[in-house]
């Protein structure tokens, strides 16, 4: 039974000063609710309890427990001391104000007055430029090649060459990537090479994943990047396990994960995120949120202030970037690792963006937004372009540095795709090896028995797979 | 609860016995202190600790020694940061668990009850199992032993009863792995742990406590995907696991007085399994009957069966005989009704030998 303490005699007296406290000492006493206008502000709903005092007796016995009228009281429970409250108060599902977004640049590449950032130097930008022009030419010319049919699925990442580029730059060899799977760009940074990436999707026998995932599905162990997966936010526990090692072993190295808006439904996110905290793991949690998961919108997905509130809510410390400034996202991944390390605990990240491209070669996203919301990010608000602005204003990059960069990194692209559409498949031996660290027998028996298949009905069996 | 006692002695006496061994295995047995099962996988997990320190213990409640005193004392002498608890989240322990050995760590996960392993489904079979097959042989978790409490408790009903092993075992990449006393817990678990493959341990839940058997202190290993004939004869070969075997024993010693001369087969590794064993047993005797308490349809008996009827139809005399437990969710009040019984076995074996 709930039970309301009575600060002053004078409840007029008390209901000025909106505070609604009773006391309920017995079955006789009638109460009702009303509600003060003045006390109600927009975003709350705050109900007053009133009661009409039968008796006295119990009012003064009430009283002198309150005389010295500690406002400050404070309750323990198993999870800490609270401060009590005698206003009954929900918390509103919406802020007052949204998060606010951590940008550098503005939309022209032009540094914002009041910013204050450690600037990359040169080298580091041009770098930067390159890899991101890179990573768009790329997913140009491979998308265009599953188009004609030369390899079987692609996904882009345009849009979010600022997110790929500039978090991988913050980053040193060390740090352990467990990627989602629109985070190429990272590889790319660290030095995968475009013939290691078209190996890849044919699956040829250069793969070094052995011709057994579809396309895009990239892994580097030299280059600490963990192998993709096409399953959702099933990396982001493992992330934790991963930087758990790292702490263990001390070593001067975080984690960085990946996901998207989509992957921060799934169990596994609110897991590892979770996990992260209670066991003060040096992970960045990095979202991408670029406003689509296949064809669900963010309205669809959350309804949540995007991703960045539910940090607090697991104890992590978190940060809203602009996902499309590339100084910014830098900036927020330096920090946030410097943090991860030093502090040994996990970082939320979290980047708005947009999806430029389709889900992926499977998916025509005209169907369900319109071609003018996505021409006007192309046009408008890509993250390229507007690094290329930055790094141009600076004076380190000119139109024949574009030019030629473009057309000897098509040249590259094209040159990749040949050969590797000419290497041979991996072969059939690696059908059976590394379910285990040996074969088991009956893996020898069901070898054995589809070579003599294979022997008796060739036509079934792809001729480029060496048997 | 009558029956329920009757039940508890029969055991009792049955592990204070002990179970006979193969030759090769035997100089192992017969030395060391008698301990029950939950202490020799306390030992096991100790040694585990000790032999690497590269090792972690973790899981719901493991810090204070676990609900059923699996890693007792395990955190004072090893620490909090090497045996911890984890968040209330199977999901969790378990993709928490792959990362921890994808750096080449041996990640010993506990899952408090396998009843409760579902959530961890997902992570176990598309990320545990592949993660070498996908990566190129790149990466890999084999360093990943789940241990969990598996089976019948008396009264645990349907969410502390449960045999979950065949969901696993179609699963390649994998290995799945039921001891059926102390001595052989010990020295699996300690292989399962050592092993560079993903592993899930079943411990029998009902012998924790009810086990008694002399198992040797030191530090001991005995081999996966091999099965043991733990009991030789002639007129028929039975296949089991973890706790099923005592009441196929009793079967057995039955059947005998009849005489039946019955072949028991622990199988220990349920993936990958040891076919070339039971076939050579079924070769001999010409019949199989396969037990376990999982429901009977699906089961991993099911397997076993369609497997030796391909290699081994010519030989047979009778169909293979399966005595599971019932196609329905573990029950509580009807539980004696639902197991798989020494004498229901024993009709099988009858009825098998006199098809």
């Amino acid at each position: 039974m709930a039970v309301w303490f009575i600060r002053s005699v004078n409840i007029g007296h008390h209901l000025k000063e909106k505070l609604g406290l009773l006391g309920v000492l017995n079955n006789s006493l009638q109460h009702h609710y009303c509600r003060d206008p003045d006390a109600i502000s927009s975003n709350s709903a705050y109900i007053f309890s009133i009661r009409r005092f039968e008796s006295t007796k119990a009012q003064q016995q009430l009283h002198s427990m309150y005389e010295d009228d500690d406002q400050n009281q404070v309750l323990d429970f198993p999870g800490g001391r609270v401060m009590l409250t005698p206003e009954m108060g929900f918390i509103s599902e919406t802020p007052e104000q949204r998060v606010k977004c951590y940008r550098v640049l503005d939309d022209n590449g032009q540094p914002i007055m009041s910013s204050s950032f450690p600037e990359v130097n040169k080298e580091l930008a041009i770098k930067m430029y390159r890899d991101m022009v890179t990573l768009q030419t790329m997913d140009t010319i491979f998308y265009e090649a599953q188009r004609q049919g030369r390899i079987s699925f692609y996904a882009t990442s345009t849009g979010e060459e600022a997110i790929n580029i500039a978090s991988a730059t913050a980053l040193t060899i060390n740090d352990i990537v467990v990627p989602q799977y629109r985070e190429s760009g990272v590889l790319l940074w660290r030095g995968f090479t475009m013939q290691e990436f078209a190996n890849q999707c044919f699956g040829n026998k250069a793969d070094n994943g052995k011709g057994r995932q579809m396309p895009i599905h990239y892994g580097s162990k030299k280059l600490n990047y963990f192998t993709v997966s096409s399953t959702i936010a099933e990396q982001l526990p493992q992330a934790v396990g991963v930087a758990y090692s790292l702490k263990m072993d001390r070593k001067d190295a975080c984690v960085i994960t990946y996901f998207g808006d989509g992957g921060t439904s799934e169990g596994d996110f609110h897991a590892a995120l979770n996990f992260a905290a209670v066991l003060d793991a040096p992970v960045i949690f990095f979202c991408r949120n670029n406003g689509w998961a296949i064809s669900t919108p963010t309205s669809e997905q959350f309804r949540s202030d995007g991703i960045v509130v539910k940090g607090q809510a697991y104890g992590i410390r978190s940060i809203r970037v602009d996902g499309n400034d590339a100084l910014a996202v830098y900036n927020a991944v330096k920090e946030a690792r410097e943090m991860a390390i030093s502090e040994q605990r996990p970082i939320l990240i979290e980047a708005l963006t947009y999806r430029i491209g389709h889900h992926s070669t499977s998916d025509d996203s005209t169907k369900y937004r319109s071609a003018n919301e996505i021409e006007h990010w192309r046009m408008v608000r890509e993250p390229v372009t507007r690094f290329r602005k930055w790094v141009q204003w600076n004076g380190w990059w000119t139109e024949e540095d574009e030019s030629e960069l473009r057309s000897s990194v098509r040249k590259e692209l094209l040159h990749a795709i040949q050969v590797a559409e000419n290497v041979e498949k991996p072969p059939l031996a690696d059908l059976f090896t590394d379910v285990y660290d040996h074969p088991p027998s009956n893996l020898y028996e069901q070898e054995r028995s589809l070579r003599e298949t294979i022997k008796r009905h060739p036509q079934d069996y792809p001729p480029n797979v060496p048997v | 609860m009558a029956t329920r006692l009757n039940r508890l002695s029969r055991w009792h006496s049955v592990f204070k016995r002990g179970y006979s061994t193969s030759a090769d295995e035997h100089k192992l047995q017969r030395s060391g202190k008698t301990v029950n099962l939950f202490t020799a996988i306390n030992q096991a997990l100790s040694l585990a600790l000790e032999t690497d320190p590269r090792a972690y213990v973790f899981g719901e409640d493991v810090r204070f020694g676990g609900v059923f005193r699996c890693t007792t004392g395990l955190a004072d002498r090893f620490g909090k940061s090497r045996v911890f608890n984890t968040p209330l989240c199977e999901q969790g322990i378990v993709g928490f668990g792959i990362g921890l050995a994808a750096m080449g760590n041996r990640a010993i996960a506990e899952i408090q009850f396998a009843d409760y392993i579902y959530p961890a489904f997902d992570q176990i079979v598309n990320e545990a199992a592949k993660f070498r097959y996908r990566s190129g042989n790149q990466f890999n978790c084999g360093g990943l032993t789940i241990r969990t409490p598996y089976g019948a408790v008396g009264h645990g009903g349907h969410y502390h009863s449960q045999s979950p092993e065949a969901f696993f075992c179609h699963v390649p990449g994998l290995k799945v792995v039921v001891p059926r006393s102390p001595h052989q817990a010990k020295g699996l678990l300690l292989a399962c742990i050592r092993d560079p493959n993903p592993t899930i341990f079943l411990e029998p839940k009902w012998l924790y406590r009810l086990a008694a058997e002399e198992v040797p202190e030191h530090d001991y290993m005995l081999p996966l995907s091999q099965a043991e004939v733990i009991r030789e004869g002639s007129d028929i070969t039975l296949v089991g696991w973890g706790a099923q075997l005592s009441v196929m024993e009793q079967a057995c010693v039955d059947a005998e007085k009849d005489g039946i001369s019955c072949e028991l087969i622990d199988l220990r590794t349920l993936i990958p399994w040891d076919k070339e064993t039971v076939e050579a047993s079924v070769k001999k005797t010409g019949r199989l009957l396969v037990s376990h308490e999982a429901p009977v349809t699906g089961g991993f008996g099911a397997e076993i069966s369609a497997s030796i009827a391909e290699r081994c139809f010519l030989r047979l005399e009778a169909p293979v005989a399966r005595i599971c437990g019932l196609d329905t969710p573990f029950p509580l009040v009807f539980e004696p009704f639902y197991m798989p019984t020494k004498n229901k076995i024993l009709d099988a074996i009858k009825a098998t030998l006199n098809y």
